[in-house]
């Protein structure tokens, strides 16, 4: 029923492209050129030609993306045909360079070619397989749902502290705990979290900011202050806000994962985009210079 | 005791309209308004909302102004319009009670005076009046019934007593800034909606709001410390417990007025909740001397409210002018075959049918004015077979048909009608009916019908009976003459099921044979000790024949998704049918088979089973368009979002993230197109529509913003959004970078309209939901319910 990019109508744009890479590699076989085998023969020109059409109707599902009213079939159709001819022509492009580079506008075209190609190779991979990462980790979660819990242990952790150094020591950490950040920090799944520890918890550390990592610090923390304490009720709130912190934890871990796998499902377009207009300047570079300084 | 010509009940627009009437005729006149100030309904709308003055064509007749504008701007104008007809209104008088007949009634007030009248307007609206609480105390100054704004409170302690939605949001509203506890009678909030519960429990659980359980107000008293301004004594399973409190704020409901209504001596034609009161076409009711105009006569909007206000003052002068809406009858008339007045008209199409007898001539008028009455070229397509419309014909003259494989042309002849099987079950058309000779035909929009339904029992019993027969006949015997299958349709009953009552269980005896005509049904099978959904049926499909075929013990449990109705048949009408249409019988066998083959296949797969109770728990099985998102696929672009937003003046229709997910199928929340739409029951301006495909839609012209179809709707898929400015094309935006780009919005200044909206299945777009087709990754898809069996298949099947 549903369909994934790439089995789309029973994979139908793998037939084509195989169909064309078939009919290019054999017309590479049996064409006979007078010296090496170039893109200024007629086989060249013609698989320079294909070539440069296909990149052209590449770009094209950019537009194609977002017409939003368009009948011309399904964006996953489209980007379905995107992903094999897309391949395809790595190998038109290749056999139309004949094998033949050097420092020159031509060669700088095939290597970005070449670089969006594969940009688009881990894009697609990561379509096929962050989804379910993602789905598995949020087991049924939204990102807003585990927010919301975190919130929620948050104002719980501050209602127990009963403490001032107990209540100081939570609202640091808490302050300090930061989820998103830059594009940097999402895709490391780390994420910053500093804190500082109440003089009366830590002299050594003299109050000053600290990495506070996955929230080990704080439940560290905690931990020498239960095993300090010989019971009584500041050893009650510490036991507690121990069980809160380490919920905590879990949950950030769920969240900055959901947030890392966002980021890589995201970010590898914006190199896969910008990357294809700065080939299609190189392409048009590379044609004005055959027909016009050949 | 004061005595007046005319007494007016109620400042509504209506009761506004007739009472400045009466003061500018210089007639002796009295309004009586239950609050402290004028047109209560309006002035609980919510701030600056954006009153819209529809039926845009029917003009306005009345000493006071209305136009389209802000709640503030109107309310000051009738202010103004009040003063300067010198209107005598009298605010806190709540009538209670009316005795007396014309020329001397007795109007009693809450505070215990009374005031004389001879005629007597009722324009007290449907609102009703809030529930009081049952305690001494509850008329103290800062014991109040309803909440404006919860930001006007500060610092307060503050009693919420109630465990519905409203007396939620208000303590939700209030927590941030003040001490809140709400007081609930039992010991769970079961009334509320599941977003409200989610709120009310955390709110509790995190200490943010206290909540007496099991807790009923005994009483209020001033608090003799100054530490706060009451002492709210609850009763408790435990005792009394004192609260120091400064608001009480109770929201227990509303009682509706008709039961104050029947003790002044007016008459419901039945028990329906939906019931109008019986009037003349002069709006008096069957108590003489006494009127009743507005939305307690079932005409829901301002406009004809006050239209109405004036013309009855007119009528108790004597004088018969002609109502306001004419000029919209001789334009809805014209091109008809007939020479004659608007009256004379009217009452030639209501004595054409049966079906009109009951109907009073007021609500004819209406009804009418509701309809298309048009003459249609022979050939003509009336309704056509697979369609999802649902208005309501009677031919008035020449006639219509069906084309009967096997019998030939069925006629449809004066007073004859059709389109009953989509009204009553939601589903397609199942024929397609054609225009014969000098057809003149009334065609009634559903909403009309339902309320006519409601309103006039005989009206139900005849669609009824054609309903079982055509049914019968269509799935059963479609060879047969209409007329032999009298005695089997006089032998069927129509059983009623609540949503999740089992129809019959697996194991026990049993031979009738079930046709749904309303909602839907799934059957499920006991498997190793766990229940295993083997199929799901809508209407039109049967069920219960092997009980018949076959040893009479059923084999499996039906159970009802959603309110369900079935056409019952027993074991003899059954074999009755079967002896008249040879064909029937090969017919139900291979039916059989294939139901069983699909029951073997969902049995192999008892997960499959699980995802289709979760389909069904989360109310899919009364859709026919459902968005389901494979989560294995989707990569959060959001593109569906950007798609709907941009085929919809910028306001997406769906919220993906948001909803329930069971293995890797997300619900999103989205319209599912119900067969029988909440969100249609009760909007004012009648602007929620079902397209021919079964998309449900709101016609944002006609929208009031009043916000009913958001509370109705049980799946929170509709809001009210204001419409936001043009944008620059894809291309400027690509360009310049100027203004939002795809999927983004912004608002003119001053935009203030807000319209409901909601998916409209992108009906106007011809390939079908932006949604699905812009989805990169083939994630999202739309599903009719019917094809959950293939999904669970393609998700469990080896
Ligand atoms: C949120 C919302 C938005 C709406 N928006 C629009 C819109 O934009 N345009 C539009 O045309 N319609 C709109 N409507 C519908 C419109 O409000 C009603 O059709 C209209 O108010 C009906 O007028 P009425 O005079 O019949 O009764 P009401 O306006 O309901 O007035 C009844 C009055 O009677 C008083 N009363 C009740 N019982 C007693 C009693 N026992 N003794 C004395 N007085 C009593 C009440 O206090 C009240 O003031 C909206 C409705 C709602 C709920
Ligand atoms: C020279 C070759 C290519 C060019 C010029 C190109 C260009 C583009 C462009 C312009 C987009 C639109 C992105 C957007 O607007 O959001 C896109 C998307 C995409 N491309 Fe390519 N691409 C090329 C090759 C490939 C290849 C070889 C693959 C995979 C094997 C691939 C996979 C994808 C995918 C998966 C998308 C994302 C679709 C979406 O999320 O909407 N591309 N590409
Ligand atoms: S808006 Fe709600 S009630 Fe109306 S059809 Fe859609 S899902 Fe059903
Ligand atoms: S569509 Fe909704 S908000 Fe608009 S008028 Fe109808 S019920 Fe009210
Ligand atoms: S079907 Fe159309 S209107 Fe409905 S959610 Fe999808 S894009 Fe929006």
């Amino acid at each position: 029923m549903y369909q994934s990019i790439l089995n789309f109508k029973r994979a139908r744009y793998l037939w084509v492209a195989l169909a064309l890479s078939i009919v290019s590699i054999a017309a590479y076989w049996w064409h006979q050129p007078v010296g090496l085998p170039n893109g200024g023969t007629w086989l060249g020109y013609t698989l320079g030609t294909v070539g440069a059409m296909l990149i052209v109707w590449l770009l094209l599902l950019g537009m194609r993306k977002r017409s939003y009213r368009s009948n011309m079939g399904t964006v996953q159709g489209w980007t379905s045909a995107h992903v094999y001819l897309g391949t395809a022509l790595l190998l038109v492009g290749t056999l139309h360079a004949g094998f033949q580079f050097g420092a020159n506008v031509h060669t700088l075209a095939y290597v970005l070619m070449v670089v969006v190609i594969v940009s688009g190779f881990f894009g697609i991979f990561v379509y096929m397989r962050y989804p379910n990462l993602m789905t598995y980790n949020r087991s049924g979660d939204t990102l807003d749902g585990l927010l919301e819990k975190i919130h929620k242990v948050d104002d719980r952790s501050r209602r127990i502290a009963n403490t001032p150094n107990l209540s100081r020591l939570v609202e640091s950490a808490i302050d300090g705990c930061q989820i998103g950040g830059s594009w940097w920090q999402q895709l490391s799944g780390s994420g910053r979290s500093i804190m500082s520890v109440p003089f009366a918890m830590d002299p050594d550390a003299q109050e000053k900011a600290q990495s506070n990592k996955d929230h080990k610090l704080v439940i560290d923390v905690l931990a020498n202050r239960l095993s300090q304490l010989g019971g009584g009720e500041e050893a009650g709130a510490v036991t507690s806000l121990l069980a809160n912190f380490a919920a905590k934890q879990t949950l950030l871990r769920r969240i900055r994962r959901d947030v890392q796998i966002r980021a890589i499902l995201k970010i590898w377009l914006y190199f896969h985009v910008p990357l294809s207009f700065g080939l299609l300047a190189a392409l048009i570079a590379h044609v004005v210079v055959v027909f016009f300084y050949w | 005791m004061e005595r007046f010509d005319i007494a007016v009940i109620g400042s509504g627009p209506g009761g506004m309209s007739a009472a400045a009437h009466a003061a500018e005729l210089g007639l002796s006149h009295v309004l009586l308004e239950g609050s402290p100030k004028h047109s209560n309904t309006i002035q609980k709308y919510q701030k600056g909302k954006h009153v819209m003055a529809t039926p845009t064509k029917l003009p306005l007749r009345s000493p006071l102004d209305f136009a389209e504008g802000t709640r503030e701007y109107i309310l000051d104008k009738w202010e103004e319009g009040m003063t300067s007809t010198n209107t005598n209104i009298q605010y806190g008088s709540e009538v209670t009670g009316i005795d007396g007949a014309k020329g001397d009634f007795t109007i009693t007030l809450a505070n215990g005076s009374k005031v004389g009248a001879k005629s007597i307007i009722l324009g007290i609206g449907v609102q009703g009046n809030p529930r009081k609480l049952p305690c001494p105390g509850a008329e103290l100054e800062h014991v109040q019934y309803q909440l404006d704004d919860p930001d006007e409170y500060n610092g307060e302690r503050i009693a919420i007593v109630g465990a519905g939605d409203a007396a939620i949001e208000n303590a939700v509203g209030l927590a941030g800034q003040n001490k809140v506890c709400i007081i609930n009678r039992r010991d769970e909030f079961a009334r509320a909606k599941q977003g409200n519960l989610d709120l009310i429990t955390s709110s509790i659980s995190d200490g943010k709001i206290e909540c007496f359980y099991e807790a009923n107000p005994a009483r209020i008293e001033e608090n003799p410390s100054d530490e706060s301004r009451y002492v709210f004594v609850l009763s408790t399973p435990t005792g009394e417990v004192p609260v120091p409190i400064d608001r009480i704020i109770a929201r227990l409901g509303a009682i509706p007025p008709r039961k104050l209504v029947e003790s002044f001596g007016i008459e419901f034609p039945n028990d329906s909740p939906a019931a109008l009161p019986e009037l003349s076409s002069q709006y008096e009711s069957n108590v003489p001397g006494m009127y009743v105009i507005g939305a307690l006569g079932g005409y829901p909007l301002i406009k004809q409210a006050m239209n109405q206000g004036y013309e009855v003052v007119e009528y108790i002068q004597g004088n018969d002018i002609e109502p306001a809406d004419h000029p919209l009858f001789v334009e809805a008339f014209d091109g008809l075959p007939y020479d004659k007045s608007v009256d004379e008209i009217l009452e030639y199409l209501q004595n054409s049918s049966p079906i009109y007898n009951g109907i009073n001539p007021l609500n004819f008028r209406e009804f009418i004015l509701d309809s298309k009455v048009s003459k249609r070229a022979p050939g003509d397509e009336l309704c056509v077979n697979g369609e999802f419309t649902n208005s309501f014909f009677v031919v008035i003259d020449g006639n219509a048909f069906v084309k009967l494989p096997g019998v030939g042309e069925f006629h449809f002849n004066r007073g004859d009608f059709f389109g009953e099987q989509s009204l009553i079950s939601g589903r397609r058309r199942t024929a397609t009916v054609y225009a014969g000779d000098d057809c003149v035909v009334v065609e009634t929009p559903r909403r009309s019908m339902v309320k006519l339904i409601n309103s006039v029992d005989s009206v139900k019993r005849v669609l009824d009976e054609a309903f079982i027969l055509r049914a019968l006949h269509s799935k059963f015997t479609p060879n047969t003459a209409h007329a032999e299958l009298a005695e089997v349709v006089a032998n069927t009953e129509l059983r009623t099921f609540d949503a999740n009552q089992d129809i019959y269980t697996e194991g026990e005896e049993g031979d009738e044979v079930h046709l749904i005509r309303i909602g839907s049904v799934t059957s499920v099978k006991q498997s190793n000790n766990k229940e295993v959904i083997t199929s799901y049926m809508p209407v039109g499909h049967y069920f219960g024949e092997t009980g018949v075929l076959g040893h009479g013990v059923r084999t499996d449990t039906v159970r009802a998704n959603v309110r369900t109705e079935t056409i019952c048949l027993s074991k003899d009408s059954f074999v009755t049918l079967m002896d008249k249409e040879p064909g029937l019988q090969n017919e139900i066998q291979s039916h059989i088979r294939d139901r069983l083959t699909v029951e073997a296949r969902m049995e192999a797969q008892p997960k499959g089973g699980e995802l289709m109770s979760f389909l069904m728990g989360e109310g899919l099985g009364e859709g026919t368009d459902v968005l389901l998102i494979d989560e294995t696929l989707c990569v959060g672009c959001d593109n569906c979002e950007k798609a709907c937003a941009e085929t919809h003046d910028g306001n997406s229709r769906l919220n993906r993230e948001a909803g329930a997910s069971f293995a890797d199928v997300h619900v999103p929340i989205s319209c599912r197109h119900c067969e029988h739409p909440h969100c249609m029951k009760d909007c004012p301006p009648d602007a929620i529509h079902r397209a021919s495909d079964g998309e449900v839609f709101i016609d944002q012209e006609a929208c009031i913003g009043c916000g009913n179809c958001v509370r109705n709707c049980p799946y929170d898929v509709i809001s009210l959004q204001k419409n936001p400015a043009p944008k620059p094309t894809l291309l400027h935006w690509l360009m310049t970078g100027k203004g939002p780009g795809p999927g983004g919005k912004e608002y003119a200044d001053g935009e203030t309209i807000k319209k409901a909206v909601k998916c409209d299945a992108c009906k106007d777009n011809a390939g079908g939901a932006a949604c699905v087709r812009a989805c990169p990754t083939g994630a999202a898809m739309r599903l009719n319910p019917k094809e959950f069996v293939d999904l669970v298949g393609s998700r469990f099947g080896s």
